[in-house]
């Protein structure tokens, strides 16, 4: 099973290679086989007595972080998805995809988002299980953003990646907060420990943030906007990552916590209300939208709305109910998706105003949008899949209480079903009949080659099959989803007719006002423009990214001034603030006059020329003179190293200091005269503060070292083992080049490199002549 | 002593912090060099003063200073020498180059 998740991943690296020979075979065409095979694998887990299976890898065993894989019946849904549409979707993409495109990339990102898509659905661990989750938002990102010369395509990829990763990081918090109450990493685990976690304090936080990452994947409103912005990526993509696989992870997740959350009021009442009202939003935007992809994406946003409402009732005919959608929508979406690909690649528009009257020149491509739309539609047909699933959605959003919200739910689906009704039919009626406008299209439509329309001619096989066998997948495979997620064994029968009953009479409403509404659509469409108007998400959305560009780049400015002064002065402030503060907290401050050396007329002489000479290096606007001042403060350490018993250093000093006089001798005559300073008056004390205050800080750091004695001295170590251990007796000596030798190396590579740069710094100049 | 010492090192980080934030490329080189100064009196402060003999082994003599600032101090003393004299080659090249030494007119314009 490890195999199967990081196949796609471990393929992705011969990729660029094989996409060198793209000329003669389309790249696509070795990627088909990897979703293909991994599908094959997978299918054959189906069967009645399917139970679930677990493999343990270790992988960080000291923080509990161990790739665990989990392949129970929601996997296993998830899974044949995944790889299944995968498979067509590369199938499609190879006619799709242009061989000028830059293949090897797209293929790269599309089998890395497999691999993660993967990972998301059978990881058992949550540390896991959230890193696959972010490489889903990285891939979306890159493959919304593959044609990145498109000003709106990185719009797209830039809000779909902020707003997804902001609800992942959310994600991450619930989880590390489930892992603090139960001690566990395995999500198994934590169904096992479900009266802990219903009990614990933080439930509402957990809930509250595992949702917020499940709603912004799953494109619930209000963090719908980044779907339709999503649609700038290829078609295939669409058809893939946004409309079958990756925005289903928030659903997957939500499905996935069920059985701990479903105890919980909050749940109930959280998932549900967003899932009916992103249901009726998204149907209800989609209808006034003019491009065939924004109307996918709404009806994409809108159906999200209803299966999270579904896992959001939580009962067993909703639970069913909900599976069964995410397979009926994975095919008639699916095959929706590709449709609108081939309109737009042989008519070169998707603005439903241009089209019209295609059915006679593309007459393939207009039956399979006759299933997919009517499906979609839940136009009550027995050889639709998506009508038994809107029966099963109206039968389970009655008697869910008696609260005004459960009785309201069913009224809610009602309308927001309508919606849905109408702009299906809009979505066919609007692009294959009526009248023709080929004078508007760039290119001269006509039917798509063969290799384009089997990817959608087979899902739409999957839309009549499951309409006419609704029971076929049921106990083999729906069955084990179902109970994954109630933890009960779920199993449902699914009738096309089962007398004049509610859900009938609602499919009804649903068909007899949406006509109604479509063939009126014209006197409609003002009411339309007035919601959202001004309030729309995406302005909030807008308003937030700019004003954290503005504000950023106003903080940066304000002190990226480059001015090197100021940089200085920033730093040196911040050190001396935080020193202080913390020596002041910490009570660092110590002083203890106990084991002073004496103090020496001859030493206090020349600290006190010293001190003179430091000081008058700021006033000395004399070249010679500001150096001779330098060299006294020099020349002063070497003989306070002589009286202290240093010789050695004592020595180092004194030669240094001799070649440092003569060394800037040399540059100040050709250095410009120092000049007085020209600061203002506030612009010195600011100086002197900084200076001054920062003197004291070390002075003050200097006494409190001499003053408190953590540690003992290692000196004792070097001057018991110079000998034996160095053979040497100056001690200093047999640091520098035994026990601390490497140091010593290194001082010579700095020196060496310096020297180097001196070099080239004098010597070459930009058109090489030496002068 | 040691409390004199410690003041000594403060008053070279001092000037030499006000030498380095002046405009010329000359006082920040003149700033650098002050304040490898006060740091090597401020390590040799840590090691106590005038604790013992030189540290040069000889028969008889048990106590001795700490060999170990001067150590780190003879390295530092190289390294700040070799600092030294890059920044003043660097001074001298970018003032050729640039004509002129205030570092106010050599700020960047771009990314600004």
């Amino acid at each position: 099973m490890i195999f199967a998740v990081l196949i796609p991943l471990l393929i992705a690296c011969f990729i660029p290679a094989l996409s060198k020979l793209k000329e003669k075979l389309h790249t696509g065409i070795f990627v088909f086989f990897i979703p293909f095979l991994i599908f094959l694998y997978f299918v054959s887990f189906i069967g009645n007595d399917f139970t679930p299976i677990k493999e343990k890898y270790s992988w960080i065993p000291s923080l509990g972080i161990n790739f665990d894989l989990y392949l129970d019946g929601l996997s296993l849904l998830f899974v044949l998805l995944i790889s299944g549409i995968g498979s067509l979707v590369v199938l499609y993409s190879i006619y799709y995809l242009d061989k000028s495109e830059r293949l090897g990339h797209f293929y790269v990102y599309l089998l890395m988002f497999m691999s993660a898509m993967l990972g998301v659905v059978l990881s058992d661990n949550i540390f896991v299980l959230y890193t696959f989750w972010e490489l889903t938002s990285i891939s979306s990102f890159l493959l919304i953003g593959y044609w990145h010369f498109k000003e709106r395509s990185r719009y797209g990829a830039l809000k779909s990646m902020l707003i997804t990763v902001f609800g992942g990081l959310s994600m991450l918090g619930g989880f590390i907060l489930l892992y603090v109450v139960t001690g566990t990493t395995s999500i198994q685990q934590m169904i096992g420990q479900v009266d802990l976690i219903l009990n614990s304090t933080y439930l509402p936080l957990i809930l509250g943030f595992i949702l917020l990452g499940a709603f912004t994947k799953s494109a619930q409103f209000p963090f719908h906007i980044w779907l339709p912005d999503a649609m700038e990526a290829p078609t295939p993509v669409s058809a893939y990552l946004h409309s079958a696989t990756m925005v289903k992870a928030g659903l997957f997740l939500v499905a996935r916590f069920s059985p701990i959350f479903s105890g919980y009021e909050g749940f109930f009442i959280v998932v549900s209300v967003f899932g009916i009202v992103t249901l009726c939003w998204g149907a209800y935007m989609s209808v006034r939208q003019t491009d065939l992809k924004a109307i996918l994406a709404f009806s994409t946003i809108s159906q999200l709305g209803m299966i999270m409402a579904m896992l959001g009732f939580g009962t067993k005919a909703a639970v069913f109910a909900a599976v069964f959608h995410i397979l009926n929508h994975a095919t008639f979406k699916g095959s929706l998706f590709m449709v609108a690909g081939i309109v737009d690649h042989e008519t070169g528009t998707r603005d439903i105003r241009k089209l019209g009257g295609l059915a006679t020149l593309m007459p393939i491509t207009a039956t399979l949008a006759i299933f997919g739309t009517f499906s979609m539609a839940g136009v009550p047909f027995p050889f639709l899949n998506g009508y038994y699933s809107k029966e099963l959605f109206f039968d389970s959003t009655l008697g869910l209480g008696s609260d005004f919200w459960s009785q309201a739910i069913p009224y809610l689906a009602v309308l927001g079903s309508i919606f849905t009704f109408v702009y299906s039919m809009y979505l066919f009626f609007g692009t294959f009949t009526g009248k023709k406008q080929l004078d508007q299209l760039p290119k001269k439509p006509h039917e798509a080659p063969i290799g384009m329309l089997i990817s959608p001619m087979i899902l739409v096989v999957g839309v009549v099959i499951f309409g006419l066998f609704p029971n076929i997948v049921n106990a083999s495979f729906l069955q084990h989803a179902a109970t994954a997620i109630n933890s009960t064994v779920v199993y449902k029968e699914i009738t096309f007719w089962h007398g004049f009953i509610t859900p009938f009479k609602m499919s009804l409403a649903v068909v007899g006002f949406g006509t109604v509404l479509f063939l009126t659509r014209k006197k409609w469409q003002s009411v339309y423009q007035v919601l959202p108007g001004k309030v729309s998400f995406n302005h909030v959305y807008d308003a937030i990214v700019n004003k954290i560009g503005t504000v950023a780049n106003r903080i940066t400015n304000y002190y990226m001034t480059g001015s090197l002064k100021t940089y200085m002065s920033l730093i040196l402030g911040t050190t001396l603030i935080v020193s202080l503060l913390f020596m002041y907290l910490t009570n660092g401050f110590a002083f203890n006059t106990d084991q002073l050396a004496e103090v020496t007329f001859i030493e206090v002489a020349v600290v006190l020329i010293m001190i003179v000479a430091a000081i008058a290096t700021i006033y000395m606007n004399h070249n010679v003179a500001a150096i001779l001042v330098v060299g006294v403060v020099g020349f002063g350490v070497a003989i306070l190293f002589v009286i202290y018993r240093a010789p050695d250093i004592a020595l180092t000093q004194l030669v240094i200091e001799t070649i440092t006089v003569a060394l800037f001798l040399l540059c100040f005559y050709h250095l410009p005269k120092l000049r007085k300073s020209t600061d203002s008056a506030k612009t010195k004390v600011m100086n002197a503060t900084i200076s001054i205050g920062f003197g004291a800080l070390v002075t003050l750091v200097a006494i409190s070292a001499h003053s408190s004695r953590w540690f003992e001295s290692i000196a004792d170590y070097f001057v018991e083992n110079s000998k034996e251990m160095g053979g040497g007796y100056n001690i200093v000596n047999v640091i520098l080049v035994d026990f601390r030798g490497l140091d010593t190396l290194f001082e010579i590579s700095v020196l060496g490199i310096a020297a180097l740069a001196i070099v080239g710094l004098i010597k070459y100049r930009k058109n090489k002549e030496a002068e | 002593m040691e409390i004199i010492t410690a003041i000594l090192a403060g008053i070279l980080f001092a000037t030499a912090i006000y030498n380095m934030l002046q405009k010329q490329l000359l006082r920040i080189v003149i700033g650098t060099a002050l304040l490898s100064h006060g740091a090597h009196i401020f390590i040799f402060t840590m090691g106590r003063l005038k604790t013992g003999q030189p540290p040069i082994l000889i028969d008889g003599i048990e106590s001795y200073t700490d060999p170990l600032p001067q150590a780190l101090i003879l390295t530092s003393i190289v390294i700040s020498f070799g600092v030294t004299s890059l920044l003043l080659v660097l001074a001298y090249r970018s003032t050729q180059e640039n004509g002129t030494d205030n570092m106010e007119q050599l700020r960047g314009n771009e990314n600004e």
